[in-house]
């Protein structure tokens, strides 16, 4: 299809890019037309229709081809797809969309027959891509497969196939930021403006001042969503506050936290919508440059940025005068190289600045002295991408959804021990319960609950007594949580909380910076402690279990002093998570250090093997693979494990054939 | 002088320090790996000390001072893998492979390195191997995929 930026409606049109015409979005969109003509409206609007795919003349199938489903299989499905195109010479289009959010159901692959609405079927590997392509193009629905249609008031709906938005996953959820997500192609900038994008922004550079910009952002309540919380049109005054001959905003999708990937998900799946909300931000603080800073893990969503910024500028609405407003703006993507702190803002600007990523002191804060010495706002993704809907729909719209203090909504990543695991918008004030039970379908495998992580190594845990907490950044807070950048990770009666503590620990310790002592050596201290905690007694020598006691007492108060004296927010953070789990499962940790018990069976070193006699045959492979000669025995009769031998290595257990090792 | 940082470097006309981290980036890209020659042609070029440069390609997780294996493995290491098992992965990978995370095999055919997290959660856990993604990896599944590997190379007759 040819771009929409090509076709001219008619000869009256004057648009060329020496000089763009202002009211480019709104004609391409079908709004409205600079010289009144009803037929270059309507011919505009039938593109559209087109383009948001209101009906399809020809099959066309969607894959889900975000990194997640990519390694779900995504890619083997749409090279068997393409196979089966040619080989029965059918017309049909191919869609690539990015992540639609339920990651346990990928590869997804959504079809749409003409005249009938788009039905999203899960799990399509290879090898069912064929029998559901049969049966569709047959005209029928294979029902095993299938996950719901998509509502449309246009089409007459498929009989006996249910709704996705009435599906359990996306039934609780409020759809902003995702609105997009997994169902445009991230690769067609028509698509986003078919779809009313471009629009806030085209807009709010030609009637409304900066000012009245941050006022609407700051009535509206949005807060900064990567963690802090701080709200987002305040932050703007300061920077527009600021005299300079240069601003700078920087776009952090540095989505270091361990469990989080929503950043990856919008950018792979709605680019678009993140220029839109950078732009409208660069604007409103007065920023003619703007930077995003993104991982290098993520490079499929540094392609798709790349090539949304090449459209995005093809159209003129990024570079010079942008819609002849005089409002210009470049944007330059930036690789992070891997370093946590950098999602701190005095270290992301470190890094850009081709330094060390380590934090500086505050004051002077980066929205009056940032990068190379200019006031410098720096925003998260999810921030950024709340934009373009809320400029449109206005302040109160946004206000309206949320608690007193949290407004909009918030994306979750799900993942852990839960069944549905994927990437989950809310609105501020839904209960986790909600969303780890109904959203996320609780537990498999019939296991217990545990707890839920909020906030990566800076949060913390969040138990059954607390389940119906609200999500809400003061209400997270009280539990000794933080609303964070959005990773939920649930735990199940399998994981030991001793063991999450100590691995955040071994995390934080290994990406702390080492400008600051307390953070540098607290945290290795703390690290060294719940080692100990978890050691058996058999590798413990000399004053060992001294040094061990030592460590219990004054755990806490060495983490209350990281928290106190640390340069940055990592370090204030970093004791969260012992402090947490602490606070809520101490028994866990009682048993650890009181019983030297693992009650999860998680710790290795804590682990004790017996031989059940009555299940032993006495086949001596047990004793043949330990590495301790720890197991005692003549052939064909049950054998003995010398418990002060045993390493608890596992071994006998995983030779066993007749599951007559007991862990304890 | 290597004709590969070469070009890179004049991709970066009157480069400042703000072009450190982008040029190690690209020399990586092609290279594989940031050799002692690459960072004195680069602080050559930007007009650093050596150890200004050193200590910025240190500092951070993503830059590799010695050639890589041909297949680069790469583990996620985050929260979620973490509780679906991820640390009994780890260790079939470094039993199987007889390397430890950082380091590559003696017959150069892979390195392992450990990520702070790939970012698909929902598929822990996960590991990556030249950038194709295996979800959902358990101890015993890491054989049959490392198998498949080593059977390409056969296949090439590269094997060193």
């Amino acid at each position: 299809m040819a771009k929409l930026l090509d076709e001219k409606c008619c000869d009256r049109c004057w648009h060329s890019p020496g000089k763009p015409c202002p009211d480019l979005v709104a004609c391409l969109a079908g709004v409205k037309s600079c010289h009144d003509s009803p037929e270059c409206i309507e011919a505009r609007q039938q593109e559209i229709s087109m383009l948001r795919r209101d009906d399809v003349r020809r099959p066309t199938v969607f894959v889900g081809a975000g990194t997640c489903g990519l390694g779900a299989g995504a890619g083997k499905t749409l090279k068997t797809l393409r196979a089966y195109l040619a080989e029965k010479a059918i017309e049909a289009d191919i869609v690539e969309v990015g992540c639609i959010g339920l990651c346990a159901a990928e590869p997804l692959v959504d079809i749409q027959m003409p005249g009938k609405p788009r039905v999203s079927f899960q799990k399509i590997k290879q090898d069912k891509i064929v029998q559901l392509m049969d049966e569709m193009l047959d005209g029928r629905v294979p029902q095993d497969m299938v996950l719901g249609q998509f509502r449309s008031d246009k089409l007459t709906a498929w009989d006996g196939v249910p709704m996705v938005d009435e599906h359990p996953f996306f039934a609780p959820q409020t759809r902003w930021v995702l609105a997009n997500c997994g169902l445009i192609d991230p690769g067609s900038i028509d698509e986003y403006i078919a779809r009313g994008g471009y629009r806030a922004f085209a807009d709010s550079i030609r009637s409304t001042t900066p000012k009245d910009l941050c006022d609407v952002v700051e009535q509206s309540g949005l807060r900064g969503r990567g963690g802090g919380g701080f709200p987002t049109g305040r932050k703007w005054k300061f920077a527009l506050n600021t005299p300079s001959d240069q601003k700078y905003l920087i776009c952090n999708a540095d989505e270091g936290d361990p469990g989080a990937f929503m950043d990856r998900a919008v950018i792979e799946g709605d680019p678009h919508r993140l220029l839109e909300g950078m732009a409208i931000a660069a604007y409103a603080m007065g920023a003619s440059k703007a930077y995003v800073y993104i991982r290098a893990e993520y490079p499929l969503a540094i392609e798709r940025l790349k090539q949304a910024i090449a459209q995005a500028k093809e159209y003129g609405l990024l570079g010079h005068n942008i819609l002849d407003s005089g409002f210009s703006l470049e944007i330059i993507i930036k690789m992070g190289a891997g370093a946590f702190v950098c999602g701190e803002e005095t270290a992301l600007i470190n890094s850009i600045e081709g330094k060390r990523g380590m934090p500086r002191p505050r004051p002077p804060f980066p929205a009056v002295q940032g990068l190379f010495g200019k006031p410098t706002i720096i925003n998260n993704v999810e921030t950024l991408s709340n934009l373009p809907p809320l400029i449109s729909n206005g302040a109160e719209w946004f206000s309206a959804v949320g608690t007193a203090n949290s407004k909009g909504t918030k994306v979750f990543a799900l993942s852990g021990k839960v069944d549905r695991t994927g990437l989950v918008e809310v609105a501020m004030g839904t209960p986790i319960r909600q969303i780890v039970m109904d959203i996320g379908g609780g537990i498999p495998g019939g296991k217990k609950f545990k707890a839920v992580q909020i906030g990566g190594p800076s949060g913390g845990c969040i138990p059954t007594q607390h389940l119906d907490t609200e999500i809400d950044y003061e209400s997270l807070k009280q539990v000794g949580a933080i609303m964070g950048s959005g990773g939920l990770v649930v735990m199940d009666e399998g994981t030991c909380m001793v063991d999450v503590a100590k691995f955040f620990m071994d995390f934080i310790q290994r990406e702390s910076c080492g400008k600051c002592i307390p953070c540098r050596e607290g945290t290795r201290r703390m690290l060294d402690i719940l080692k100990r905690i978890t050691r058996s007694r058999r590798n413990e020598a000399g004053l060992g279990a001294l040094e061990r006691f030592q460590g219990v007492m004054y755990l806490t108060r060495l983490a209350e002093s990281i928290k106190d004296t640390s340069l940055c927010g990592l370090g204030q953070t970093a004791p969260s998570p012992v402090l947490s789990t602490l606070r809520w499962f101490r028994d866990e940790y009682e048993a650890h250090i009181f019983d030297r018990r693992c009650p999860s069976g998680v710790c290795k070193d804590l682990l004790h093997y017996r031989i059940d006699t009555v299940k032993c045959k006495g086949c001596t492979l047990c004793a043949k693979k330990c590495p301790a000669d720890a197991i005692m025995g003549a052939p064909k009769s049950p054998h003995y494990i010398v418990p002060d031998k045993c390493i608890s290595c596992g071994n006998c257990e995983e030779v066993c054939r007749f599951h007559a090792v007991v862990k304890e | 002088m290597s004709a590969n940082v070469q070009t890179v470097l004049k991709r970066h006309p009157n480069a400042k320090r703000d072009a450190l981290i982008p040029i190690l980036q690209e020399v990586q890209e092609v290279e594989g790996f940031v050799s002692r020659e690459a960072v004195t042609e680069i602080g050559r070029h930007l007009g650093l000390p050596a150890s200004k440069i050193y200590g910025v390609a240190t500092f951070y997780n993503q830059f590799r001072f010695q050639a890589p294996g041909k297949h680069i493995i790469q583990i996620c290491r985050g929260t979620a893998c973490h509780v679906k098992g991820s640390a009994a992965v780890l260790d079939a990978l470094v039993r199987q492979l007889n390397v430890e995370p950082g380091g590559t095999t003696r017959d150069g055919l892979f390195s392992l390195e450990v990520v702070a997290c790939i970012g698909a959660c929902g598929l822990a856990p996960v590991i990556a191997i030249d950038g194709e993604f295996y979800a959902g990896v358990t101890p015993e599944a890491v054989s049959e995929i490392l198998a498949s590997y080593k059977g390409k190379a056969d296949e090439d007759g590269q094997v060193a």
